[in-house]
């Protein structure tokens, strides 16, 4: 722990809960743009990340969202690791929203970027470390011995041949100051920190009994629907309330900033009330909206200068110096987040209070929108966070859509009832916050040696924080660093004497979002399918190319090396089976894949993906393993099928049928290897999507011949 | 009308076109059972009926009559199935949401076929969608559960 961080510590005695840890960090580095160097609010009471009860459990209060990405399971080995318990008592809660719980370096209560387990290593060890600390002052007081001689083991303190449970010294421990700080251990101790383990979260997902936000049941709770524009930014001009009202169950139709609300006894009464509404909208621009003339549009902006995200040298005069260039145009779709629970949210609203129930990845931006929504002070809304059924980053957004339209529908409804807003599976696809729509154009000169000299990349797409509390902080020169991530901080880029990366972000109705791995779902595809060219163009091994031109970059060439290695790379493959490769950063991680594919007819198979991953360190090789696995599985879904297009403003796209994921007869083997580092940790949940579509493609190339450079793939069309 | 879930009978009022998923989730209140795309296109659905696996959320409640249906809170007491074993066993839950439609399925699989192949596996639960992209510990959990029925049996 850095001891220049500035820490209040406070402990509080509640009857019957035993010792109850809690702390607030300042962070550093805020990105939050509302309240810059503000100080924290008045600590909450109880601030609590950890409870130890009269009989000994433990329960870890997670400041992020578990949405399958097993943070469940890290916050509380953090813990653990520090604290000495015994793991089969761990249990686990999602904190409430409260500033304490705020990110530690965000300054919000977000689950985002990766970076729940970097952000808080010191901080959840810290407690851990904390109410060992004070349980062992305890057991010495009542021992009369020095604390010295006092250890912890499997939740008891011991000493020689006496030993205490935790829950027999948690209010004696409570009652102690807790210190200024505690010393953690030496990573050369660490029992759990490292070794693979399995999620607390399972029992209760595997019975039926874990409760998403979908599940949530209150006394009196009615279900809404909610009619949105099939256009962007439409207005609702006219409707039949009435038709809807005559559906058996349909208690209350309503008009709401987002569309019409149908409250129902159940989801089937509120659907069929929808269907029944016939709603006719004022659709204005967003009418116009088309995909297709968009792509003209972007390959137009693509061939003009645009704001500079990244420059040295002179790189028109690099290229006319150049032995040859190359030139490549990509485009890439809009994409859903798709998450396997659609969104919903439940909201109660009474008397100056305002109680909401859903899977959010943002409880502070939540807590902020329903708070003005109802008229209160954000302290007076209670957020309740579910499991979440998936996020992708759909469940964090700065409008807080999900959150606000359901506050909306309780306000109008004035039913005093709570009420779960449900969007169905057609409502997600057709509701926006996508991964944008992204070109780019490039123009490389190669020297003699077949290494680059001149890099001209023009990159053109919806800036996703423009107009976003995060965009004065973070869109610099009118470049969303998000936009270019992975392409303008690119080490094959930075080492061209002479490069020029810039942009272009152009406006649309259609509401974009950060969507699992951000800028580098592009960016990757881009740089790591295009030095696959360079390396064809120089007669090179893709491998040894990169080996060239990544010296200096330990990290990068680490993993790029042990995957080639554990895929065999350069050893013959079965008849009509071809290899491609990628490595890329982001994140703070370094991962290497490489894809082994066949191609039959229209069709792409993949075999086998074959992933190292340098996360520095490890807390759970277990949960490393299941991430990169899922965002295998991710990115190919990206690269093998998803496309969403807008044809007269409407999207063309409603369901599975037509937005195809993934299935179990697509999945490929997929091998993870743990690259051994003492690095600070790095991301995880992301960091395996961006080099797969591209390794992908690279061995198609090897298979084909071919470059592909549009997403998804089209065997035909190329 | 009259409906049997996980052994106990239940009178239910809910239109005859009602998707026994709503029934279960919204009347009932086994929540379990899992709503993800309302076509028979994900498998979150998924329950047995006399059982076979069945995607709940396109059969009417009408249609299921007096055979008897099994949701995931009904697999087993305390999770105890053999499918439910081998997926903690495995590891192979992410986010969870479709997780008991894939036991679900996985469950009847086993019980249909003791010894499955990957041909089975794939047969039988390439309707189940995963977003998190379980299914290589799906997959061995399966075969995981199918060892341990056999032992059992």
């Amino acid at each position: 722990m850095n001891v220049d961080r500035r820490q209040f510590l406070r402990t509080s005695t509640v009857a019957g809960t035993g010792l109850i840890i809690g702390m607030h960090i300042l962070p550093r580095g805020r990105v939050w743009a509302a309240a810059p160097g503000a100080p924290p609010g008045p600590l909450p009471d109880p601030n609590a990340f950890l409870r130890i009860g009269n009989d000994g459990g433990v329960t870890v209060l997670i400041a992020h969202s578990e949405m399958g990405q097993g943070i469940w399971t890290t916050m509380a080995m953090l813990i653990a690791e520090e604290l000495g318990c015994d793991w089969s008592t761990m249990r686990v809660e999602h904190a409430p929203a409260a500033p304490a719980y705020a990110h530690t370096s965000f300054g919000v209560q977000m689950t985002g970027g990766s970076s729940s387990t970097w952000s808080e290593f010191d901080r959840y060890r810290q407690a851990g470390a904390m109410a060992r600390d004070m349980l062992i002052r305890a057991a010495a007081k009542r021992w009369k011995v020095p604390a010295i001689r006092c250890r912890v083991d499997s939740g008891h303190v011991i000493t020689g041949r006496r030993k205490l449970g935790f829950g027999e010294l948690a209010e004696a421990a409570q009652k102690l100051a807790p210190p200024a700080e505690a010393r953690l251990k030496n990573p050369r101790d660490w029992k759990i920190i490292g070794k693979p383990t399995r999620r607390l979260d399972s029992p209760e997902k595997v019975a039926g009994r874990a409760r998403f936000g979908m599940d949530i049941r209150l006394p009196g709770m009615l279900t809404a629907l909610v009619a949105r524009s099939p256009v962007f930014g439409g207005k609702v001009r006219s409707f039949r309330a009435d038709r809807a009202r005559a559906v058996p169950g349909v208690r209350k139709v309503v008009r709401i900033p987002s569309g019409v609300a149908v409250v129902a006894d159940h989801f089937w009464a509120a659907k069929l009330g929808r269907d029944a509404l016939a709603i006719q909208w004022d659709e204005g621009p967003g009418a116009q909206l088309d995909t297709e003339k968009m792509r003209g549009q972007h390959r137009e902006l693509a061939r003009k200068p645009g704001a500079v995200a990244s420059g040295a040298g002179d790189v028109e005069a690099g290229l006319r110096g150049a032995a040859r260039t190359i030139e490549a145009d990509y485009e890439f779709p809009y994409l859903a987040h798709a998450p396997m629970e659609p969104l919903n949210c439940t909201v109660r609203l009474s008397a100056g209070r305002c109680e909401v129930w859903t899977g959010t990845q943002f409880q502070t931006m939540d807590q902020k929108t329903a708070a003005e929504i109802a008229g209160l002070k954000p302290e007076q809304v209670e957020i309740h966070t579910a499991f979440l059924g998936g996020g992708f980053g759909r469940r964090a957004t700065t409008t807080s859509d999900f959150v606000a339209e359901a506050v909306h529908v309780v306000k109008a409804a004035r039913l005093g009832v709570p009420i779960k807003v449900v969007w169905t599976r057609e409502d997600d696809i057709r509701g926006g916050y996508y991964r944008p729509m992204w070109t780019h154009h490039l123009r490389v000169g190669l020297g003699a040696n077949g290494r680059p000299v001149a890099w001209r990349q023009t990159i053109v797409g919806q800036s996703i924080l423009e107009g976003t509390p995060f965009g004065a902080a973070m869109i610099k020169g009118g470049v969303d660093g998000t936009s270019v991530e992975g392409a303008a901080d690119s080490p094959y880029v930075k080492a061209v004497a002479h490069h020029l990366v810039d942009l272009h972000s152009p406006k649309s109705p259609i509401p974009v979002l950060w969507w699992r791995s951000v800028g580098h779902t592009h960016t990757a595809f881009v740089m790591e399918t295009f030095i696959d060219e360079l390396a064809h163009a120089a007669g090179k091994d893709p491998l040894a190319y990169r080996r060239q031109l990544l010296r200096g970059h330990g990290r990068h060439l680490g993993v790029l090396e042990l995957a080639a290695a554990k895929a065999g790379w350069g050893k013959p493959l079965p008849r009509g089976r071809f290899r491609g490769l990628a490595v890329h950063e982001s994140f703070g991680s370094f991962v290497a894949e490489v894809a082994e594919v066949s191609v039959s007819g229209a069709g792409v198979r993949v075999h086998r993906v074959v992933c190292a991953v340098d996360c520095g360190i490890c807390v759970n090789p277990l949960g490393v393993r299941a991430q990169l696995e899922s965002a295998v599985a991710f990115g190919l879904t990206a690269a093998l099928h998803g496309e969403l297009t807008i044809k007269a403003g409407r999207v063309q796209q409603s369901n599975f049928h037509d937005y195809p994921i993934l299935r179990m007869s697509e999945m490929p083997e997929v091998e993870v290897h743990i690259a051994k580092s003492r690095e600070k940790s790095g991301g995880v949940g992301e960091v395996g999507t961006p080099p797969v579509a591209p390794a992908v493609a690279n061995a198609l190339f090897a298979a084909t011949g071919k470059r592909f450079r549009r997403l998804p793939f089209r065997l035909e069309a190329s | 009308m009259k409906l049997r879930v996980n052994g106990k009978d239940h009178d239910v009022a809910a239109p005859s076109d009602m998707p026994l998923l709503w029934v279960l989730r919204d009347l009932l209140g086994l929540t379990g059972t899992k709503y993800g795309c309302g076509m028979a296109q994900c498998g979150a659905c998924t329950v047995h009926i006399d059982g076979h696996a069945v995607r709940s959320c396109v059969l009417p409640v009408a249609a299921v009559g007096g055979r008897a249906v099994t949701t995931i809170e009904g697999l087993s007491a305390e999770a105890s199935h053999p499918v439910q074993l081998a997926w903690i066993e495995a590891d192979v839950v992410q986010c969870g949401y479709c997780q008991p439609g894939q036991i679900m399925g996985a469950a009847a699989l086993i019980a249909a076929r003791p010894d499955p192949t990957d041909d089975d596996i794939d047969a039988a639960l390439s309707g189940n969608i995963c977003r998190c992209g379980t299914y290589l510990r799906i997959r061995a959990a399966v075969k995981r559960a199918a060892e341990l029925s056999r032992r059992k049996a």
